[in-house]
């Protein structure tokens, strides 16, 4: 070669150049890790999204016994069911018809593992959302409905795959769904319910 | 070499295995280690790997802003805010892409420079130049649609008087207009068609152009700053004397300039990232609005030069002509230099003093683009204006009458 | 070298030429709001200024009430006590109560909204405009203003400041202010609560630049850091370069 020659083998620091080396190698790419950073937490909900995904107030006055209303949280659909003690009623004696009776397996805050799925037995706050495969069960309240049967108990059935849950959301034996319908965290505040929080948070 | 095939049979397996399919090695030890350069580079060769850098760094955060952007003329304005304020470090990848814009136009004009004061688009690197040009053309457009987006008043107006330029055209101007715009003035359709322009098309010519770029360089290898051709003084190993193998001499080197161009980045991002109105003019600040004009109106600094020769000249047409020839007659460059010698370092009094005045007439119709047309700023621009041309149409003439110098055999360069 | 360096003087000192080419030199122009975003007590002055005095015409259309109490230190609690709006939640964008056509109807145009005053035209013309405002007998709202000559906003601050009167040579330039009917507060006094209010315009316009320079720091001092050691590698290797 050339002059490059010259010099070679017998002055070069083999090790100085290894050292060097090395570290710049280890700079950069703790440089380039860091720089990462930014681009990877630019795809966290945006403090819009957070907004947006605050915790939602309804006003309960305005759901009459045996209504159900639906509202938006965070882009779910969460059913609010103002039950009557008739529909109450309806909850426990079929334990043995249903998969999970105890909801040991399905998703629920703490306050809302029971049989009746609530904090308060009036009313039934779950995410409209079924546990298959993700479609809206339709709201079938009335007891022994035509169409699914003498013992229908009122309840939930989701029209895509068949699933059947109770009016504590629970889901009936023989049906694809495996779980109960989800209960969001929730909490009664007066006459307003908020959803989005637990019942001891941020109570001034 | 000998280093490359120890390591890769130390490395065993994997990478022989690699390199049966894909020539990993073989391309590193043609394209770097066996790429010998000039070894006597110098501080304004650092400009080639920094453009490439900001290429790509504006191709990555680009990525970025697209994920929240809306084009629209009822979104724009609002989604860059929305970037700006709600978005997690949004403000920092736009910043980051805003300061790329102007950075890249620094970095390119200090390249181009480079070639001006040695001569790097002479023969045998005319194509080299000219596909160089292409990809400045290719960027003014980039930085032109990139710079509407934020549908500011900034935006829109410049969008407006750069449209209505091609409306010079004779005959075809008004209907080329309204078909550039999509609609009866700059609009919801200009801005979605300026878009996918920024974001797509001409990036995608960008990077083919680099490639071609690139490619061209290799075929005749860098110049130097003495200009001479290292080729033609080969060793016995038949390797050029003054050559060293681009890796790892001068991507070591490339690295440091990659550190100082950093530090200067992040300088301006985090500290001053409107750069006092140069980078991000404040009336882009307000939203569109195609019932007042801001008082002001100039385009990025980056682009005055060319808009004070277009104001300098006290006619429509006549102007939008001179502005276009302003910047194409560099394509002419290699053929309106007739000088034997091809650096500054070796050429006589004349091509020094012609290069100066250019210089010079550049930076202040640089200055003169940012400022009022008003009075003396006229007649200044209008002369610097005539230096400006002065230095292109008579170098067939006065390049051949300079005084130059012997150029050395090998190139200078001091340990 | 030396040219590289002419040339980055040369961008460098184009905006203050740009600057310096703008009109007249009326005392006025040149105050500056000497604001300070690293003061946290003024910027919470400044928020409680502009939700008493601005907000029932100005929105801020792009910051939310919840980001500006996490970024002044303010918690949810006292936003909802002493700054949210009328039926407002801490999530939502400070939007003015004022509906636009109303607005258009009192003063022939919708106020603007403020988020990116500071912004577009300075901290220090928001300054010097809330401070330029004087009696005239011939306008709608009784007074004008220096800063923005025939403004449609009729003087908020009257109670604070007072009215002042202007005074103009016979070629109709201003010379100098008098006093007029006197406010609440002192010069002095109406000064800084002008500059509070700017201050929180100002991070309004900006929110981020609030931590931008502290990032800036580490990144900078890392970078050179990595460049240091960058050298002493390419060093190291140009040693083989005769």
């Amino acid at each position: 070669m050339t002059d490059i020659s010259a010099t070679a083998d017998q002055e070069i620091d083999q090790d100085r150049r290894r050292f060097l080396t090395a570290a710049t190698v280890a700079t950069g790419a703790v440089g380039a890790g860091f720089a990462l950073v930014p681009f990877i937490k630019s795809w966290k909900p945006s403090e819009r999204a957070r907004a947006l995904g605050a915790p939602a107030e309804v006003d309960l006055t305005r759901i009459e016994p045996g209504q159900m209303v639906i509202v938006s949280w965070r882009k779910q659909a969460i059913y609010i069911v103002h039950r009557t003690p008739e529909m109450v009623a309806t909850l426990g004696p079929d334990d043995a018809k249903l998969k999970d009776p105890a909801s040991d397996s399905s998703t629920q805050p703490e306050y809302a593992k029971n049989e009746l799925r609530s904090v308060k037995p009036d009313y039934l706050v779950i995410v409209g959302i079924c546990t298959h495969l993700g479609c809206l069960p339709k709201q079938h309240f009335e007891r022994g409905e035509a169409a699914l049967g003498a013992d229908w108990p009122g309840g939930f059935f989701c029209p895509c795959h068949g699933s059947k849950f109770d009016l504590a959301g629970r889901v009936m034996s023989g049906s694809p769904a495996s779980a109960n319908l989800v209960v969001p965290p929730h909490a009664f505040r007066g006459d307003t319910l908020v959803i989005g929080v637990d019942p001891q948070e941020g109570v001034a | 070499m000998a280093n490359v095939t120890t390591t890769a049979a130390g490395k065993g397996g994997f990478r022989v295995w690699l390199n049966k399919r894909l020539p990993v090695d073989e391309f590193m030890q043609s394209q770097l280690v066996g790429y010998y350069a000039p070894k006597n580079f110098n501080v304004w060769y650092f400009f080639g790997s920094l453009a490439l850098l900001v290429f790509v760094m504006q191709i990555f955060t680009g990525i970025f802003l697209t994920m929240h952007f809306k084009p629209g003329e009822l979104t724009a304005f609002d989604s860059v805010e929305y970037i700006m304020r709600e978005v997690e470090w949004g403000w920092l990848i736009r910043y980051m892409h805003s300061t790329g814009a102007s950075m890249f136009f620094i970095v390119v004009y200090l390249h181009m420079y480079r070639a001006l004061l040695y001569g790097s688009y002479k023969a045998p690197r005319e194509l080299l130049w000219l596909v160089g040009m292409c990809i400045y053309l290719a960027l003014m457009a980039e930085a032109f649609f990139g710079y509407v987006l934020p549908w500011g008043n900034m935006s829109y107006w410049g969008a407006q008087v750069i449209v209505n330029l091609f409306g010079t055209i004779p005959a075809i101007g008004p209907g080329l207009v309204e078909w550039i715009r999509g609609d009866y003035g700059i609009a919801d359709a200009t801005l979605g068609r300026f878009f996918a322009l920024h974001v797509i098309a001409l990036p995608f010519a960008l990077a083919l152009l680099i490639v071609l770029h690139l490619v061209a360089l290799r075929q005749n290898g860098s110049n130097n700053p003495d200009g001479i051709e290292i080729k033609a003084n080969l060793g016995a190993d038949g390797k050029p004397i003054d050559g060293i193998p681009f890796h790892p001499y001068y991507t070591l080197k490339d690295l440091v300039g990659v550190g100082l161009f950093l530090i200067a980045f992040a300088i301006i991002v985090f500290f001053v990232p409107t750069f006092g109105g140069l980078f991000i003019e404040a009336p882009n600040f307000e939203p569109a609005n195609a019932l007042s004009t801001p008082a002001h109106i100039a385009p990025v600094w980056y682009f005055t030069p060319f808009y004070a020769i277009l104001r300098a000249v006290p006619d429509q047409q006549l102007g939008a002509l001179l502005m276009g020839l302003s910047v194409v007659v560099f394509l002419f460059l290699p053929w309106l230099d007739r000088s034997p010698v091809k650096s500054t370092r070796y050429r006589g009094w004349i091509w020094k003093l012609a290069l100066s005045v250019f210089t010079i007439s550049f930076l202040a119709l640089m200055v003169l683009g940012l400022l009022p047309a008003e009075g003396t700023y006229v007649t200044l621009a209008r002369i610097f204006t005539a230096l400006y041309f002065g230095f292109f149409l008579l170098m067939p003439f006065y390049t051949r009458i300079d005084p130059v110098k012997p150029v050395p055999v090998r190139v200078t360069y001091h340990a | 070298m030396r040219k590289l360096a002419i040339l980055v003087a040369a961008l460098a000192f184009a905006p203050a030429a740009f600057a310096a080419g703008g009109g007249g030199t009326a005392s006025w122009q040149q105050w500056h709001a000497g604001n300070q975003l690293g003061d946290r007590a003024s910027l919470q002055r400044g928020a409680r200024n502009f939700m008493n005095y601005c907000a029932g015409c100005h929105s801020l259309k792009y910051v939310r009430y919840q980001r500006v109490g996490t970024d002044l230190g303010i918690s949810d609690e006292v936003l909802k006590e002493n700054l949210l709006l009328p039926g407002a939640k801490v999530t939502d964008y400070v939007l003015t109560s004022m509906p636009g056509a109303l607005a258009n109807e009192w003063f022939g145009i919708v106020p603007p909204d403020l988020s990116l005053i500071t912004r577009s035209k300075g901290s220090d013309y928001v300054f010097q405009f809330l401070k330029t405002f004087y009696a005239d007998p011939n306008a709608a709202t009784g007074t004008n203003n220096l800063a923005l000559a025939g403004t449609a906003m009729p003087h908020v601050l009257s109670d604070l400041q007072g009215v002042q009167r202007a005074v103009f040579d016979e070629h109709g330039a201003f010379v100098t202010f008098e006093a007029g009917v006197p406010g609440q507060l002192s010069a002095a006094e109406y000064d800084a609560f002008v500059r509070d209010t700017v201050n929180f315009l100002e991070y309004a316009g900006e929110p981020a630049k609030l931590q931008r320079a502290t990032v800036g720091v580490w990144v900078v001092l890392f970078l050179l850091l990595f460049t240091a050691i960058a050298w002493l590698l390419k060093q190291e290797y140009w040693k083989d370069v005769q």
